[in-house]
């Protein structure tokens, strides 16, 4: 086999790792998928080691090392998904090598995201739903939604302006309280406490304390650590944003 | 409260947070699916024994036992069913009585719910890692099947 061939192959094994870490897969599972396209491709003694800031894979001799940095990682499941199906259908050889790397570049490009507003829908009907679940009033709900959907939009929108993920955090939280506060004092809203914690839960970092835990215990300590560390400063952004509120 | 409100409830929310993570449209339906039970079981377990710990353990089994059984029948990652269910149980307002009492400077009470809030998420975590754990090895030991893919 030519060793042009070869090389399509790491970097199809690569960019496969790289889109899933980006989209919030578990570290274990970014590892499995890449050692199981390599073996399709005839690399063997490939070995690899995911961190959720970069990938270094290296497909054995003659092949060189690559390393590929992760710059931001964003939760989008259905990425995930769609790079598992290209991994599966190139393993059942389904797809050649080339037929793969085409749709995993076009994965990459494609925007696969449910629109902004129905996020926004999604998470102010979950913070109504938290409110009941934990024994919340049901007066406070239109309360909870509000909070819930406006601290969704604008932890959104200040990420994109920023790319600062605890500032948005913060002034998400922080509007949330405020909405809280403001919602009780004219008498829209009953319990504080319950009001701020289900409009809250659109922002916990579930996603990450769920992988750091299982990285954990898989035995990825460095992926494990820093996610929970990830995990650990988004708590703490939150916590302070309703704590200013509470504080006054 | 009445079980069906419970069950309606953590659907939706289920549901909400698997738009929020963007998981595949025709999986929706079972991302809520996974956290309505994972709910229910904790909500049951907890009015019986009265121990959020317990309960949460429970509840994370049976969110990851059911997201499991899903991913094998769909072919697509675990993780897709099981994030979206795990959410309920988050000890979230635990973690807000912590931080409240922290700022109004009781912090012997906040050390009190900070561990109960630790000892929730380490419950969650162990519910799930024990629910795989047992799959593989039901899956493992095979019962005449072909060694399946690992989805």
């Amino acid at each position: 086999m030519p060793i042009v061939d070869k090389e399509t192959a790491i970097d199809c094994c690569l960019l496969a790792g790289r889109l899933m870490m980006e989209a919030g897969a578990e570290t274990y599972r970014v590892e499995d998928t890449m050692a199981r396209m390599a073996e399709t491709q005839q690399l063997s003694a490939t070995h690899s080691f995911v961190t959720p800031t970069g990938i270094i894979f290296s497909p054995g001799s003659p092949h060189h090392t690559k390393l590929i940095r992760i710059k931001d990682r964003t939760t989008d499941l259905e990425k995930v998904a769609l790079v598992n199906d290209v991994s599966r259908k190139l393993s059942a050889n389904e797809y050649t090598l080339e037929e793969a790397y085409a749709k995993l570049q076009e994965i990459q490009k494609a925007n696969v995201m449910f629109p902004l507003w129905l996020q926004i829908i999604a998470a102010a009907v979950a913070s109504g739903c938290f409110l009941i679940l934990y024994n919340g009033l049901w007066t406070d709900v239109p309360a909870a939604i509000f909070a819930g959907g406006v601290g969704y939009v604008i932890v959104t929108k200040i990420h994109e302006l920023t790319r600062v993920k605890f500032f948005a955090e913060f002034v998400g939280s922080l509007f949330i309280g405020l909405i809280g506060f403001t919602a009780v004092q004219t008498g829209l809203g009953v319990e504080l406490d319950k009001i701020i914690i289900g409009s809250v839960m659109p922002l916990v970092p579930g996603l990450l304390i769920t992988n750091a835990v299982r990285d954990l215990m898989a035995g990825h300590f460095m992926s494990g650590l820093s996610k929970g560390a990830e995990a650990f400063l988004t708590a703490f952004a939150i916590g302070a944003g309703v704590a200013l509120v509470l504080s006054f | 409260m009445t079980w069906i409100v419970q069950a309606i409830l953590s659907f939706l929310a289920a549901t909400g947070f698997g738009i929020i993570f963007n998981a595949p449209r025709r999986m929706l339906f079972y991302c809520g699916f996974v956290g309505m039970t994972g709910w229910l079981v904790y909500s049951l377990f907890n009015g019986i024994s009265g121990d959020p710990v317990q309960a949460s353990f429970l509840g994370a089994f049976m969110v990851a036992l059911v997201a499991h059984i899903f991913a094998k029948r769909f072919r697509t990652p675990m993780i897709i069913f099981s994030v979206a269910g795990i959410i309920p149980l988050v000890p979230g307002g635990m973690s807000y009585n912590a931080m409240r009492h922290i700022v109004e400077k009781d912090y012997l009470t906040a050390i009190s719910f900070a561990s109960g809030a630790f000892m929730v998420s380490g419950a969650i975590a162990m519910g799930l890692v024990f629910a795989e754990v047992m799959i593989q090895l039901i899956f493992r030991s095979g019962i005449g099947r072909k060694r399946g893919k690992k989805v």
